[in-house]
């Protein structure tokens, strides 16, 4: 009994040392903010210069998703025929089982054309039984929603940029030894 | 009218027949940590045998990484034991970086060290929330899973995920830290410690929670040893044996911490030992904070397919849980061989005959929560 009481009289002592602010939310009124990072449904991109998806149907994103949730088709580009598009081919047909897609990121991470995003899009619950089977459109518009939110830039334009920035510190640096070089000599 | 018996004492009158029940326990019962059924034969309130019944949450894991290439085996690893996911996937990723004769990058390395112990204070709070409730305290579960929840925002903003991270590759990570992360560490560390601090404050010396830990489901070292206790299980009995001391693997040798033990092997050691484990992990997490250095992190093999040489390998490692064992055959395709994973909880629970029969129903709960398995490893 008095055992009792003295293990109450500890959980009483550390409630009150710990009252403070909840630091829960209610979720489904106030929603979640997600990580900058947060991995979402996968999403297809939207090149807004060209105006045509960036994904060309290359297939690579579907021989590496470990759960084979995705399916695609690529076409001839009518774009690039009129010569405003660099893409010779672009899908023509996409679909990602998102019921089946373990959100891995996997087909982010191959994919050579910028063309697939980890979307911030995580609730998703609709009426008929393959309503998660989603198709290119609907795939393009999270994905777009997904380029508004964050200001998306191509990965590889990133790392492009970060290149040449590295590049040109390095050949300033260069000059600069070159001509500390130059001015020794003439000392 | 029936007269009231008045002389109730604690032990049953001598004539009384002995009738054997039989208790199903589980697959859904609440304490038994996922899909796990027990079979008691219980006399009054004693039991008398045991028969678990596992394979609920059997998914076929080893089977399926047979197909899958050594890159997307990573995604499995992580469904393994999902209280602990980075540990999981950081000893399937030296696994094959041993076969390989890869070199990881230094800060991989520390980037790795500082996630996988993180996810073990999140596990072990996972279990100090889960234990409370076994015993009948719901508060330190509250307060424990503040602190898990914590780690996990962090784990999210560093791998985008909270549990399924898919983050370690082979032969480094598959990107850097986020901008942002010392900033994120730094104010998660004090708020940690508090929340560590305050779920042991609230349970370890508690009278009820000692009453209802110490000196049940005591088993000793030897039969420990014989039933392949690993992790705290195993050092509650007082056996220091930690793979992160006995065979250091990654970097673990360049930090400086103590092993806890318990004295009696029995389920409140068992608790005080990952206790003090989640002091110890914050201490290795200040340390490699501190020497992490800059560069590179990710695999000096760029995203070539992974092929390694045909050979066998056996990688371990300590989880929360204990000595996690992954022996992997290549036959030098993109895709492994055969792999077998030696599961801590697996083997830990494969004591719990022992350790029920002649207890209590209502200890039952108590020391299978004190084994802190996870049914996903156990099934695989
Ligand atoms: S998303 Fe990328 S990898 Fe997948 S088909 Fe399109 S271009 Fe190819
Ligand atoms: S996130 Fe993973 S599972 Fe989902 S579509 Fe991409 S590769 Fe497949």
């Amino acid at each position: 009994m008095l055992n009792s009481v003295k293990g109450m009289m500890l959980t009483l002592a550390s409630t009150f040392q710990g009252l403070r602010k909840p630091v829960t939310r209610e979720y489904p009124k106030a929603p979640t903010p997600v990580q900058p990072r947060f991995m979402g449904f996968p999403a297809l991109t939207w090149d807004n210069d060209v105006g045509e998806p960036f994904c060309t149907g290359c297939m690579v994103c579907i021989r590496n998703c470990p759960t084979q949730c995705m399916s695609a088709s690529m076409m001839d580009n009518p774009l690039q025929q009129e010569g405003q598009s660099h893409r010779r081919k672009i899908v023509d047909y996409f679909e990602i089982n998102l019921n089946r897609c373990i959100l891995c990121g996997i087909c982010v991470e191959v994919c050579n054309f910028d063309a697939i995003v980890m979307s911030h899009e995580h609730e998703m619950s609709t009426y008929e039984r393959n309503g998660d089977r989603v198709a290119l459109p609907a795939l393009l518009e999270i994905g777009q929603k997904y380029q508004r939110e964050t200001n998306w830039i191509p990965p590889t334009v990133l790392a492009k940029a970060k290149k040449d920035a590295e590049d040109a510190t390095k050949a300033a640096e260069e000059a600069k030894a070159e001509t500390a070089a130059a001015v020794q000599e003439a000392d | 009218m029936a007269e009231i018996p008045t002389n109730l004492t604690a032990n049953p009158p001598v004539n009384a027949e002995p009738v054997e029940m039989l208790l199903n326990m589980g697959p859904q019962h609440p304490s038994t940590h996922g899909v796990f059924r027990m079979v008691l034969w219980v006399d009054g309130e004693k039991i008398v045998d045991v028969e678990p019944h596992i394979g609920y949450l059997h998914r076929g894991s080893e089977k399926l990484c047979e197909g899958e290439q050594y890159h997307q085996v990573i995604t499995l690893f992580d469904r393994l034991d999902y209280v602990a996911n980075f540990n999981n996937e950081l000893v399937y990723c030296q696994a094959v970086e041993k076969l390989m004769g890869l070199e990881v990058p230094e800060r991989a390395e520390y980037v790795r060290v500082i996630l996988c112990e993180l996810n073990r204070i999140a596990s072990h709070l996972l279990y100090v929330g889960t234990i409370g409730l076994d015993a009948g305290a719901m508060t330190p579960t509250m307060f424990a899973f503040r602190g898990r929840e914590r780690i996990q925002s962090v784990f999210e903003a560093v791998s985008g995920a909270r549990m399924m991270h898919n983050y370690f590759r082979i032969g480094g990570i598959k990107e850097d830290l986020p901008d942002n992360f010392e900033q994120l560490i730094a104010e998660l560390l004090p708020l940690l410690r508090e929340d560590v601090e305050e779920s042991d404050r609230i349970l370890t010396f508690n009278e009820i929670f000692l009453t209802r830990l110490k000196d049940v489901g005591t088993i000793s070292a030897e039969e420990a040893i014989d039933f392949g206790f690993t992790g705290p299980c195993l050092r509650g009995c007082g056996i220091e044996y930690d793979v992160r001391k006995a065979q250091p693997y990654s970097i673990y040798d360049r930090f400086d911490f103590d092993i806890p033990i318990g004295l009696d092997g029995d389920c409140w050691d068992r608790h005080w030992v990952r206790v003090r484990e989640m002091y110890e992990s914050l201490k290795i997490i200040e340390q490699a904070l501190e020497q992490m250095p800059g560069g590179e992190v990710v695999s000096s093999l760029g995203r070539r397919l992974i092929r390694p040489p045909a050979g066998e390998v056996y990688m371990r490692a300590e989880n929360p849980r204990g000595e996690i064992g992954v022996h992997l055959i290549s036959n030098g395709t993109d895709r492994p061989y055969r792999l077998k994973v030696r599961p801590p909880s697996f083997c830990n629970l494969s004591a719990i005959r022992r350790l029920l029969t002649d207890s209590w129903i209502a200890d039952s709960v108590v020391i299978l929560g004190s084994l802190d398995i996870v049914l996903g490893e156990v099934d695989r």
